[in-house]
């Protein structure tokens, strides 16, 4: 029961993630789940049908299946505000009338405005369950218009015809969640593999080599995981805008290396000093020296640590949000190409909610499938908050 | 752990292999905390002092100027009260709910499924995170359909819809249960390991003693996880108190909801003595938390 309460909200986001922008703003997602079948019947057959119609054209002054009618009043406040001024001379003539008290007068509208809704083609229940693939495209490409992406392609409109060019190109423009995706792998995938690398390199030496000072290097280098990088953001701001340097995939890399090594250095220590020393040993009495010994042995050994440290890093880059936004304001990643569609208006959920999901796809794949290691991961990278 | 002598290696050999990582860590880690210690004690850009800031009509605490902005100005007792107030109420209240999620979930036949539906909040990003509960707090004036999930629920029971995202106080609350949604699932993935490695014996023996379950829970088991539930609080204490975009892509900060890292952030560009300053303050407050935790883990782990 608990769980079903945890889907909630998200199962609220992927169900909006397919609705047109309409349905969104007029109904919750759940109506989707709704029994197909005309709704308001009752009370248009009950307050309205007697003037104008079953079918809403009785009167052509005030023809109720017309969809300019219709979209004058995308809510019921205000259809009750207008039958409450005057029509032709006095308020409009209900029989029976209304509910006196604003709610339940409200309660009847709602309904009359779906069927005609239905009437009139373009909403009620129909629209309301209709879930398309349109908001993904949208997303996609970076459409921030008012119908979709598709729909304004296929009718020429010229504001779109200005922006995108109408093919498969624009999945790629620099607006959309297509151009975040990669912007986000190009982030993640050199910032989980270089500090995994370097961490290697000198977990090795830590592990297997002799130098004066080795326990004490390790032990700042490890502690220096204590650090929040709130600490490193200003500073390295502004190394990176002296060097000309901002915004830059490069700087980023580094950035999360940096960040990333303390943790990557005490696993992989830990975990190449655990492997046996005769192994070590009788690879260097067949005549290798180091490298050939790091490179054709501790590394391959060591895979199962690296994966989890690979797949919790990679995971903590892709939702990164604070780092991207700083270090990366002008090639977005999705988090911050996220963050950048929200109208705080609320006006366009439909598209925010198909990029969020686009967003989960690679997070969930990764947790879904690899869920021993995400966990192993947290489990340890957790103390470091 | 000492090298036999069949690994020989030059006196350069192991210097060169930890060079990059000590390069790296140096410039990112080392040369940013000695240089925002040092900005914090400058002024707006970062190129006076930040007893320039100081006028004679007010209080001042000279070359400190921005910790007194940090620790007294109206906007960040409100930031530090707010994350109090995640520490007081989040906190418990997410570790209470990992912990009852754990037990129960050891008795349900789906258990792997619900585990992983309420952990599942913690793959998403935490932009993501905000955003699914923007939704469902979601508020239509003027009353008509209702299209967030709680406000339509409050409608369909006849009470008004209520605005969740923009009253000071009530706003908090609802920023703490997305907090609670997310790392709940972490606590209880934790607490049910140490759960399940409780040795049966005891808890049959404390079950044939006549122990109810209430009490078994009370009595027994949780004081047996007691270290684990330490190091839980004590990881989360540090992910509150350094949080930041959970407040920031639900309201940013207005309402009253602004903590300490959303303070940080807008004040980077704008005054960057003041935004370093409250990064140290940061530091100070997270590490005694961090040292602590890192210990007791390690405790844990010997223990293993």
């Amino acid at each position: 029961m608990l769980s079903l309460l945890w889907l909630a909200p998200t199962l609220g986001v992927f169900v909006t993630s397919f609705r047109s922008r309409e349905a969104v703003r007029t109904s919750g997602w759940w109506t989707v789940f709704s029994p197909a079948g005309a709704a308001g019947v009752p009370e248009y057959a009950t307050y309205c049908a007697g003037c104008h119609g079953d079918d809403g054209k009785a009167l052509p002054a005030a023809d109720l299946s017309g969809p300019d009618l219709v979209a004058r009043f995308p809510r019921s406040n205000r259809l009750l505000a207008a039958l409450r001024e005057e029509v032709n001379g006095g308020p409009h003539l209900i029989d029976p009338p209304l509910p006196a008290d604003a709610n339940g007068a409200l309660a009847v509208l709602a309904p009359i405005l779906e069927y005609m809704g239905e009437l009139s083609g373009g909403g009620g229940r129909a629209a309301q369950r209709a879930l398309s693939l349109r908001n993904y495209v949208d997303a996609l490409v970076g459409y921030r218009g008012t119908q979709n992406y598709l729909t304004d392609c296929e009718q020429r409109v010229p504001s779109a015809l200005a922006k995108f060019d109408c093919n498969l190109s624009d999945l790629l423009l620099p607006e959309g969640m297509g151009r975040a995706v990669l912007n986000t792998l190009a982030v993640a995938l050199p910032s989980s593999l270089l500090p995994i690398f370097l961490a290697a390199l000198a977990a090795y030496a830590f592990a297997w080599m002799e130098f004066p000072g080795r326990m004490w290097i390790f032990a700042v280098l490890v502690g220096l995981q204590i650090v929040p990088l709130q600490m490193a953001l200003v500073p390295i701001a502004r190394l990176y805008s002296d060097l000309g340097m901002q915004s830059t995939f490069v700087g980023i890399w580094l950035f999360h290396t940096g960040f990333g090594l303390p943790y990557a250095i005490y696993l992989m220590r830990n975990f190449l000093g655990s492997l046996p020393r005769e192994i070590f040993e009788s690879v260097h009495l067949d005549g290798a020296n180091h490298w050939t010994a790091f490179w054709r042995l501790a590394l391959p050994l060591s895979i199962p640590a690296i994966s989890s440290l690979g797949i919790f890093q990679f995971l903590w880059i892709w939702n990164d949000f604070l780092v991207a936004k700083i270090f990366l304001a002008r090639s977005p990643v999705i988090t911050v190409q996220i963050a950048n569609l929200i109208d705080p208006r609320g006006g366009n959920w439909h598209i925010l909610t198909g990029a969020a999901f686009l967003s989960f796809l690679v997070p969930m794949a990764v947790f879904f499938g690899l869920q021993r290691f995400f966990v192993r991961g947290l489990l340890a990278g957790s103390v470091k908050g | 752990m000492s090298v036999s002598g069949v690994m020989k290696q030059g006196r350069v050999t192991p210097w060169l292999y930890v060079l990059p990582c000590l390069l790296v860590i140096g410039l990112f880690i080392l040369y940013p905390v000695v240089n925002t210690i040092a900005l914090s004690l400058r002024d707006r850009s970062g190129s006076e002092p930040a007893s320039v800031q100081c006028t004679s009509d007010r209080a001042c605490w000279g070359i400190l100027e921005n910790y007194r902005y940090a620790l007294t100005a109206p906007e960040m007792t409100t930031a530090l009260r707010n994350n109090a107030l995640w520490l007081v109420l989040m906190v418990p209240a997410t570790v209470g709910t990992g912990l009852a999620a754990a037990v129960l979930a050891d008795r349900v036949r789906y258990e792997t499924l619900v585990k992983s539906i309420i952990f599942m909040p913690m793959a998403i990003s935490f932009i993501g995170a905000g955003l699914i509960w923007r939704f469902v707090y979601d508020l239509q004036a003027g009353s008509g359909r209702q299209i967030g999930l709680l406000n339509a629920a409050l409608d369909g029971v006849g009470l008004d819809p209520v605005p969740w995202l923009s009253t000071p106080g009530l706003t908090n609350l609802a920023l703490m249960v997305v907090g609670l949604w997310l790392w709940a699932g972490f606590c209880m993935t934790i607490l049910s390991a140490a759960l399940k490695a409780l040795p049966a014996e005891v808890l049959e023996a404390a079950r044939v003693d006549g122990a109810t379950q209430w009490q078994l829970f009370r009595r027994v088991m949780v004081p047996m996880i007691l270290p684990t539930i330490t190091v839980v609080t004590t990881t989360l204490v540090i992910i509150v108190l350094k949080i930041f975009d959970i407040v920031f892509v639900m309201t940013n900060g207005n309402f009253a909801t602004e903590v300490i890292a959303n303070r940080m952030f807008n004040l980077i560009v704008t005054h960057v003595g003041r935004s370093t300053a409250i990064a140290v303050l940061l530091l100070l407050l997270t590490v005694p938390v961090m040292i602590f935790n890192v210990r007791r883990f390690r405790e844990q782990e010997e223990m293993r």
